[in-house]
């Protein structure tokens, strides 16, 4: 299993497009991606599931991921946060 | 047979085309059990492909058509069909409850929805709608029903809703949508604006034209008199053809006066400006002989979309317009939300009177990095044009100082930061509040312009909700009470040597004309379709023979006296 924590930098938290950013990249992998925030954790390729999170800035998140291309997907998604400054 | 429907016409000209209903239609679900799990998956993994593919469809067409930012909806759609989380119950329920896949959608669905709308912010609320509309496709799909995707008309249309949202309008295609008629609404109301800036006929507040009105119907749209005709027959097809071409003929006459100044008959120059709300706009204002913009409603950027426009897109939207008006003057309305216009992302409390409420000035001067990207990118385009800007909304003089404060903080950081600004840059306000109306003579010493928005200040000085069509009646353009408050306004300003302008629905009306000719109104506002027309109707006018017939009906008693000796002095002239 692959895991890393990021800290939210954009204003707008992980909401609207930022969301669909990370369920988009999400869903191109075959792992199980996982973001977990407040003690809750949920389904990263579902944006009900990343919505209903309330991600807001300054949060700290965690995604972990875990199949066969899991070190793919967190290096993907990382690139995604830092590329959109979302997050650092 | 033949059937006649009467309403508000909203937009002039004549259409004849096949009816489109943009309605919802029913999808009405029943519960049944089924034997054969793995072909009721199947039926609905096919409606679940069916829907996507539409979606991406509709997405690339909006692409295309409207931009990228308008497309992003259509995203997040198709995220939401995609969503394991929402597509992994459903399963489950038709396999664990042996049900069709209609309910096992709609209560799974529903669940979500209920979950989202109990959100306390706003934004979440609005997922509540995405999950609704992408459940409506894939219904629709499941029951072999079809929805109506207005952004895939194909063919020339006439379109009959119940009313048209900015997001309805936004996905029309103008090629092919040759007129509407709506249910609801009226002169003022989004469809109605909408309609006039599109140049297409419409006449709304036809109260049952979804009922009456099936696909496929032939309707005329007769926007000159308010009047819809369903399945005509071919004699009045035939007459409605004639005045079709006789409206071109008078436009004809009218485009003849495209690059003429508008003077009156005995010589007095005022200026016919145009409200735009995109820079799409533009064309119709050069085309209809606008001698610049009266109002720029720039509200239109940050609507339709999932956050605010960055200062670098309002930036290229106000460039695009002062440059293409190539030094005409361009009047700027800093940002009026709240009201009848929300912005979901803003994440704004519901209120009980939105109309007295958190808007315009009043949200600007509150969230001030809103309003200092909107004032950031309109003073690095001011070198493009002539550009003004105006504050909506503006209660108090305290108000207005510390917007222009505001301007000038902005203004002085660019400039230290070696950015152009033009010098001069004309600030003014709209007069829609009645205590800045009566307070005009105050104002006018610190302003340098006033533009009078006419929908606002009847709508606040008659205390009538101009959404609430129970109380429509109350919209009395021609009331004394408006009158002696729009000379107010007017001779306040030239008291100082300022201009006064108007860029309401009045401005283009042809009763309120010749009146405002004579009160001394600089600046007609109004939408660029009406501007030949009006041109023609002020050369035929004398301003000295306004000016005794304006005085003389600000002391009549009534909205309808007054509309009554207009049309007589006019029918004289």
């Amino acid at each position: 299993m692959q895991q890393k924590t990021f800290k939210v930098i954009a204003d707008t938290g992980i909401h609207a497009r930022p969301a669909t950013l990370l369920v988009q990249a999400s869903g191109k992998f075959d792992s199980e991606i996982n973001l977990e925030y407040n003690g809750k954790k949920v389904n990263l390729k579902s944006i009900m599931g990343v919505m209903s999170l309330g991600v807001g800035k300054d949060a700290e998140i965690t995604i972990t991921a875990e199949g066969s291309d899991e070190k793919d997907a967190l290096n993907t998604l990382e690139e995604t946060l830092k590329k959109e400054g979302l997050a650092e | 047979m033949s059937t006649l429907l009467s309403g508000i016409a909203a937009s002039n000209g004549i259409a004849i085309a096949k009816a489109y209903r943009l309605i919802e239609p029913e999808l009405k679900v029943e519960k049944k059990s089924i034997e054969n799990i793995a072909e009721e998956t199947a039926r609905f993994r096919a409606a679940v492909d069916m829907s996507k593919s539409e979606l991406q469809h509709i997405r690339e067409k909006a692409a295309k058509d409207l931009g990228e930012d308008k497309a992003a909806i259509f995203d997040a759609h198709l995220l939401v069909i995609s969503d394991p989380e929402l597509l992994g119950p459903i399963e489950d329920k038709i396999k664990s409850e042996n049900v069709n896949a209609e309910i096992a959608l709609k209560e799974t669905a529903d669940m979500f929805i209920m979950m989202f709308e109990q959100m306390d912010n706003e934004y979440m609320r609005e997922r509540a709608a995405d999950i609704r509309d992408v459940t409506k496709r894939l219904l629709a799909h499941l029951l072999g029903v079809q929805i109506p995707n207005p952004s895939m008309i194909a063919e020339e249309v006439i379109v009959i809703s119940e009313d048209l949202t900015p997001s309805d309008t936004a996905q029309l295609n103008r090629q092919f949508v040759k007129g509407f008629t709506t249910n609801i609404g009226g002169r003022t109301s989004h469809s109605a604006i909408m309609a006039r800036s599109m140049e297409i006929p419409a006449v709304v507040g036809t109260k049952e034209a979804t009922k009456t009105i099936q696909n496929g119907d032939i309707v005329i749209v007769d926007g000159l008199n308010g009047q819809v005709h369903i399945n005509p027959t071919p004699e009045i097809i035939e007459q409605y053809e004639k005045e079709a071409q006789a409206y071109e003929a008078q436009k004809a006459e009218w485009a003849k006066l495209v690059n003429e100044q508008t003077i009156s008959k005995d010589g007095h120059h005022v200026e016919l400006v145009a409200n735009i709300g995109t820079p799409k706009d533009l064309e119709g204002v050069i085309n209809n002989g606008g001698e610049g913009v009266g109002l720029y409603r720039t509200e239109f950027l940050y609507m339709g979309r999932e956050q605010l426009p960055t200062e670098e897109e309002q930036f290229e939207a106000y460039k695009a317009v002062l440059e293409g008006l190539k030094g005409k003057p361009v009047v700027v309305r800093t940002l009026d939300i709240g009201g009848d216009k929300e912005l979901p992302y803003l994440n704004l409390p519901k209120e009980m009177n939105p109309f007295l409420g958190y808007r315009a000035i009043r949200l600007c001067l509150d969230q001030q990095e809103i309003f200092r990207t909107q004032l950031r990118a309109l003073l690095r385009a001011s070198q493009y044009g002539d550009l003004k800007i105006m504050f909506p909304m503006i209660a108090t003089l305290g108000e207005f100082r510390q917007a222009k404060a505001i301007l000038e903080e902005e203004k002085q950081q660019l400039l230290a930061n070696g950015v152009t600004v033009a010098e001069g840059i004309e600030v003014g306000i709209m007069v829609e509040i009645p205590s800045t109306a009566v307070m005009a003579d105050t104002f006018a010493k610190e302003v340098d312009f006033f533009s009078i928005g006419t929908n606002d200040l009847i709508q606040y000085t008659m205390a009538a909700d101009r959404m609430n069509e129970r109380v429509s009646y109350l919209y009395q353009p021609y009331n004394p009470a408006i009158l002696r408050l729009v000379k107010m306004v007017i001779d306040a300003a030239h008291k100082e040597g300022k201009w006064a302008g108007m860029c309401g629905e009045m401005a283009g009306d042809e009763i309120a004309i010749p009146v405002l000719l004579g009160l001394g109104l600089d600046e007609f506002s109004m939408s660029a379709t009406s501007i030949l027309r009006a041109r023609s109707l002020i050369s035929k006018l004398s301003k000295e023979e306004m000016e005794a017939l304006s005085l003389s009906v600000l002391n009549l008693e009534t909205n309808e006296d007054v509309q009554a000796a207009v049309e007589e002095a006019i029918s004289k002239a």
